[in-house]
Order: C-alpha cells, then sequence, then structure tokens
C-alpha cells in the first residue's frame, strides 16, 4: 500500500496526523501543554524554581527535562523509574530546545555561583499511539512559550517577587519531526502501529531559522546514505508548518 | 571470485558473485556472497565457505561432547556443554537406571561437578538439546586432563579421517576422547605423554589456519617422545 | 587498536584514540538470564556503555547516568543491524563498552571496539560497523572533536556506518548546523568511517596473519636445513 503513496489512516507520506493543542490546563503549572497527536496525548508542564547553578556554568539558569512513559498511557509500559526510552525521550527534546538556544539561560541568573532559576520541564505521556517524540515536543515548545512566572526584582542576590506575572523570553522555536522508514518509504508522523512495523526512525529538530540544532536516529536497523539525506530535507521542509500551527495555538 | 582458497577474510568482506553457492559461514545479498565470519576461505566445488577461527559451540546430533553436571533435575541432570543451551540428560539415557529414581539416588551416578562423555541425541531451535551416555565410550569421566580447545579448531584437530588426531595418539601412546565442543579430555601412561598430546593440541589451536601443520606436529611429537 | 585483549570474555577489543582508552567485552552467544528476555527466532543483543569513576577529569559516580542509558541503546541500536542474530535464538549476546579515560567521541570509539569484538567473538554479522563524529568549530567543520573542542564547539554529530552495504546504523546530532554543513560533515563522516573500516579489518587478521608468517617461514627454512 505505502508504494502507492498511501498509509492505512489515508494520510499521505509526509502528512502529520490532526494536531490539536490545549494551553494552560494546568494552572499550577508556570506554563502546559496537552497535545492530542492523532490519538497520541502528551502533557507538558513546565515549572520555574529558584535553584543552584552547575558548577561549570555558574552564571546560568538550569534547563532540565524528565520525561515518564506512565504505565496508564500504554500496556507496554511499566511503573519504575525511567527506562532507556524514555531517557532518550527526554534528552532528545532537551537537544532541541538546548542547543537552539530556545531559553535565554543567562537571563535566569540570580546570583551567580549561588542562585539560579531551574526550569523545569515534564514530559508525561498519556496515551502512546506512536511519535512520542514530536508530540512531546510540540507540547514542550508550546509550554514553554504561554509559561508565566511571577515579575521580580533582584535585590542584593536575591529575588524579590512583585504583583503581576511575565511570560519566560524564548528566543526560538525548535520543532522535532520525525520519519520512519518502512520498506522503502519514508514517512512523517509515524503511528504506533507504523512504528511497530518499521525499519528506522530519524529526528531531526529545526528552528527558526531552519537550522539543525538536533538529530536523532532509532531503531534496530539501518537507513541508507539516501534515506538519511532525503529525511532532513523532509523535515526540513516540514517544520515551518508545524511551528505556525504552534505560535497559532499559543496566541489564542 | 575475489578471493582464493585458505585466505584470511573479515566479516562482510565479499568473497564472490555469480554462480557460487552460500555455504558456511557466508551469507548472500543479490549476486554476492559475503564472508559472515572472521575465517578462512574454503570452497567445496561450487559451494563457498568460511572456517571460522574463533566461536562458541551449537550442537549437532551425533556430536560427541564432554560436559559436566551442573544439576540435578526431576529425572536427570542439566550438563554444561559449553554451548549457549544447558544440556539436558535423561536417567533413561544411562546404563543401570531402573524405573524412577530419586534425588539420591541420581546424584550417585552423577553428582553435580562431573564429567561425562556423552552425544547429542536431539537439537532444534525450539529447545535445549538431549544428550545420551549410553553408548561405546560414553559415560563418567574418572581420569586424565582436560583440555579445552576453540570449538572451531576441533576439525582440524581431528583431520580428514581423523589423520591428524590418529597421528597425536599413535605419536604418543596417549588416549585422547575429543568433545566437538572443544573440550578435550587426555589420558597417557606416562606424564611426558600427557604433556606431548596438550603440546600438540595446543600447537593446533595456534596454527589451525596455517599450511604444513601436519608435518610441524610430526616433527614436534617425534622430538618430545625422543626423551622417553 | 587491539582484538582479544581480554582471555574470560568470548570477545574483546580495546581502542586508543586521542587520549580516549576504551575496552569492549562480547559475552555471548549464551543462555538467556533472566529466561523471560529469550526470543524465541533470534539472539536478543544487550549492550551496557558505563564510563569508569576515574575516565573523566573530575570523578565521576559509577552509577549509571541517564547519558549512559541513552547512550546503552543507541549503541546497540548501531550494532544490531550488523549482527545475525537468527543464528542463535533463545540466547543473549551482551556486549559491555567500559571507558577507562575519555575525551569527546567515546561513542563511536565504543562501536568501532564493540564491533571488533563481535567479529573476535566469531559472532556472524553482516558487516563491520565504523563509526566517528564530526563538528564544527569556529564555523569550520572539522573532524573527531576532543572534549574541548566539543564543549567550546558549535556542533557535534556521531555517525556509525555498515561500510558493506554502506548504510547508516546511527547518527546523532546537537548543535547548530546548517542543512549545507549537514551535508558537508555528513559526506566526511562517511569517507572517514570507510577508512576506519579498513583498519579494523587489518587488526581482525593481523594476529593470525602473524602467526601464519611465524610458522610458514620457520617451515621454510626447517625444510630447507633438512635437505641440506
Amino acid at each position: 500500500m505505502l508504494a502507492l503513496g498511501k498509509r492505512i489512516d489515508d494520510r499521505g507520506v509526509h502528512d502529520f496526523r490532526e494536531m490539536k493543542l490545549e494551553i494552560g490546563l494546568i494552572e499550577r503549572a508556570c506554563g502546559s501543554a496537552l497535545i492530542n497527536l492523532g490519538k497520541t496525548k502528551v502533557m507538558v508542564g513546565v515549572k520555574v524554581e529558584e535553584g543552584e547553578p552547575f558548577p561549570d556554568t555558574p552564571n546560568e539558569g538550569v534547563l532540565t527535562v524528565n520525561a515518564e512513559l506512565v504505565p496508564l498511557a500504554s500496556p507496554s509500559f511499566e511503573p519504575g523509574p525511567p527506562n532507556e526510552n524514555a531517557i532518550e525521550l527526554a534528552r532528545v527534546v532537551d537537544r532541541g530546545i538546548r542547543e537552539s538556544k530556545a531559553i535565554d539561560l543567562k537571563e535566569l541568573c540570580i546570583q551567580p555561583r549561588k542562585k539560579v532559576f531551574v526550569v523545569f520541564i515534564d514530559v508525561y505521556v498519556l496515551d502512546h499511539d506512536g511519535n512520542l517524540i514530536d508530540a512531546s515536543s510540540i507540547a514542550s515548545l508550546a509550554a514553554l512559550l504561554s509559561a508565566k512566572m511571577n515579575e521580580y526584582d533582584i535585590k542584593n542576590g536575591e529575588v524579590v517577587y512583585k504583583p503581576g506575572l511575565k511570560k519566560l523570553t524564548i528566543q526560538n522555536h525548535p520543532v522535532a519531526v520525525t520519519l520512519a522508514k518502512i520498506g522503502k518509504s519514508l514517512v512523517v508522523d509515524p503511528s504506533l502501529d507504523e512504528e511497530q512495523v518499521m525499519s528506522a526512525r530519524l529526528t531531526v529538530i529545526s528552528d527558526k531559522d531552519g537550522r539543525i540544532c538536533a538529530m536523532q536516529k532509532g531503531g534496530a536497523e539501518a537507513l541508507s546514505i539516501e534515506d538519511v539525506k532525503q529525511g532532513v530535507a523532509i523535515t526540513l521542509s516540514r517544520a515551518s508548518e508545524i511551528r505556525s500551527r504552534i505560535m497559532e495555538a499559543v496566541r489564542t | 571470485m575475489y578471493v582464493e582458497k585458505k585466505q584470511l577474510v573479515a566479516p562482510g568482506e565479499i568473497l564472490a558473485e555469480g554462480k557460487y553457492l552460500s555455504g558456511e559461514n557466508t551469507h548472500r545479498e543479490g549476486e554476492r556472497i559475503y564472508s559472515s565470519r572472521v575465517g578462512v576461505v574454503d570452497l567445496v566445488g561450487d559451494r563457498l565457505g568460511v572456517i571460522p577461527l574463533k566461536g562458541r559451540y551449537i550442537p549437532h546430533v551425533g556430536d560427541v561432547v564432554v560436559g559436566r553436571i551442573v544439576d540435578i533435575a526431576m529425572s536427570g541432570w542439566i550438563v554444561d556443554i559449553e554451548a549457549p543451551y544447558p544440556a539436558l540428560l535423561p536417567a533413561s539415557e544411562t546404563f543401570g537406571h531402573r524405573g524412577p529414581r530419586g534425588r539420591m539416588d541420581l546424584s550417585r551416578m552423577f553428582d553435580v561437578g562431573d564429567l561425562v562423555v556423552s552425544e547429542v541425541l536431539a537439537f532444534d531451535r525450539t529447545r535445549d538439546p538431549l544428550i545420551t551416555a549410553k553408548g561405546p565410550g560414553l559415560g563418567k569421566i574418572t581420569g586424565g586432563r582436560i583440555i579445552e580447545l576453540s570449538p572451531t579448531k576441533v576439525p582440524r584437530l581431528i583431520g580428514r579421517k581423523g589423520s591428524m588426531i590418529s597421528l597425536i595418539k599413535k605419536g604418543t601412546g596417549a588416549n585422547i576422547v575429543v568433545g566437538q565442543n572443544g573440550i578435550i579430555l587426555v589420558s597417557g601412561r606416562s606424564r611426558d605423554s600427557e604433556n606431548a598430546a596438550i603440546h600438540a593440541i595446543r600447537m593446533i589451536e595456534r596454527e589451525a589456519h596455517t599450511r604444513g601443520l601436519t608435518d610441524r606436529i610430526q616433527v614436534m611429537l617425534r622430538t618430545k617422545m625422543r626423551g622417553e | 587498536m587491539k582484538v582479544g585483549v581480554l582471555d574470560k570474555a568470548d570477545g574483546s577489543a580495546y581502542i586508543e584514540q586521542g587520549k580516549n582508552r576504551i575496552l569492549v567485552a562480547v559475552y555471548g552467544p549464551r543462555e538467556a538470564h533472566p529466561k523471560h528476555i529469550a526470543l524465541p527466532h533470534r539472539a536478543v543483543l544487550r549492550c551496557r556503555y558505563h564510563m569508569a569513576p576515574f575516565s573523566t577529569p573530575e570523578r565521576k559516580s559509577p552509577a549509571p547516568s541517564r547519558r549512559e542509558q541513552e547512550l546503552s541503546k543507541v549503541i546497540r541500536e548501531a550494532l544490531e543491524p550488523a549482527v545475525l542474530s537468527e543464528y542463535y535464538p533463545r540466547t543473549t549476546i551482551d556486549l559491555f563498552i567500559e571507558v577507562l579515560q575519555s575525551d569527546g567521541g567515546t561513542r563511536c570509539a565504543g562501536i568501532t571496539g564493540a564491533s571488533l569484538a563481535l567479529a573476535d567473538a566469531g559472532i556472524p554479522m553482516r558487516g563491520l560497523v565504523a563509526a566517528t563524529a564530526v563538528g564544527k568549530i569556529a564555523g569550520k567543520i572539522a573532524l573527531d572533536l576532543s572534549d574541548t573542542e566539543d564543549k567550546q564547539g558549535e556542533a557535534d554529530m556521531p555517525v556509525a556506518i555498515m561500510p558493506k552495504s554502506n548504510v547508516v546504523t546511527l547518527i546523532q546530532m546537537d548543535g547548530t548546523l546548517t542543512h549545507e554543513e549537514f551535508e558537508e560533515g555528513f559526506d566526511i563522516a562517511v569517507k572517514t568511517c570507510h577508512t576506519i573500516h579498513e583498519q579494523q579489518k587489518a587488526v581482525l587478521k593481523e594476529r593470525y596473519l602473524a602467526i601464519k608468517e611465524e610458522v610458514e617461514e620457520k617451515s621454510e627454512t626447517a625444510k630447507g636445513e633438512e635437505e641440506e
């Protein structure tokens, strides 16, 4: 069927599934987003708290991404500490945000070497129907863009909060696009069924200027050199469309 | 054909293209045949194979193997035959067995740690190998020395139609039981005869892929046994 | 690069690249423990990438970090396409990569070494996998960055290839690259992997060739002396 350019759900090979983004459902979080990508559901929460900087970056805030493959999301998820898939998911999403410098970490410094703001991005997978990476990456960006924290001044190396809310300064918009290789075809945004028959996958995260900030090949088989080159080209062309949809969802 | 007989090859190296057959330790992709392991090229008629230099033992029905009892099961013993699969020696496959036996009786026949020469009765991809200790030359080992050899070198140790192993047996006077799984039992009339046999085995292990080995073994045995 | 450096492992390799010192061991195919992870039709490949506490400038805790867990996964996925696991159903092939000293690019050196260790163990493979990382420093594409270069650089892209069929088994990237820079770096990485592959093949054969030379030469001179 794929050879004819059609997929089981009637999508074109380069089409994303229907995407719905809901912003701000979790009031207790600074920012949150729930994405429905086809039947995949991922919730991302952003929290900003005071903390300590890393010793090798004393003047910078800290970004930390964690992902949980919650057991209720899939018959194949078991309770317990994050396994290799959850860790890979978190680290790939992290790379996209970090390498694109979406968050200005220097701006989050309160007192060098002592106090900084820590941005926690927690990815919570609620329903696994494929392509957790893209879903998580899109929802993370939406959560960051809509995140608000209390207005503050820094006096004598301490944070003094004042009334009002401010948005985080997000200066780049990384978007992940994942392709799965099935037979000889490369398909965008694989569903779970497609992931189960794919030979390998390639994720490319690009920024608002079309530059590549992260890549990750996954899967137990190989990709041809052509697959990789073609894959990168396809993802770059799809990313801008996804980006505009995110921006639109956040605006409303 | 891109390689010569007896040439040393690595996995993924192309051996030939066209009318050849893909033999042991090779794989075919389209028109081309590639080596799957580090080894020496072998050509028999149209069949291209690679004789590997290292690898774990995979049981074949009919193989004589030397194993060690590691556990006593319900009606037999679990035997380590140095394969990725544990072997089962049912009590019914030993002499002196009459009716069901308790664990105590079984351990009196073969206890954990005992060595046994056995033959592979059955093995396939879906279950662990079944072995027997009933038969000439099979049974518990009571004396001698055990040498471990890479199982891939066993054919060279035996030689064509048993020529190499006979050479060593005659040249040293030692009795040698060769397990296809690379476990060899050597028992000689004297320490020297055992040592000479062991030396020969080690030489074959090291030089299996070279030419003129039989001559060198002959020379070595002559010199070693001259001391007797 | 060296193979066969460890005694107990079925296959092993040691690789030094810049200041990196990495030891790789393969155990397998062997019985699956725990049994429930075994697959009925093929071997399960498991991989553990781990950095020794003294491998980094500041002591690293021996507990596996998230980075080590991710790398264990991607390295396994880089080698899986190369292993002919159907030969050994219901077993595991365990790969252990220990970084004794690290200076950037350890996952690539680890993959290159792991291919050698797998081949050394006699595990059937479609081909060897070679890996290298390209990066961008001061706007220019560069090969095999050291740790300091990576920290100061603008991009790092590790790539692993199976040169036999010219397929990519690993590609990751972090940093910033334009589409053109990516293509340039990718092409350089592929070419470099082919060069590393030639070295891998040579290393796998060298001990056997050395023995061959040594004994066949001796045979020649011995024959010569006998004839005299």
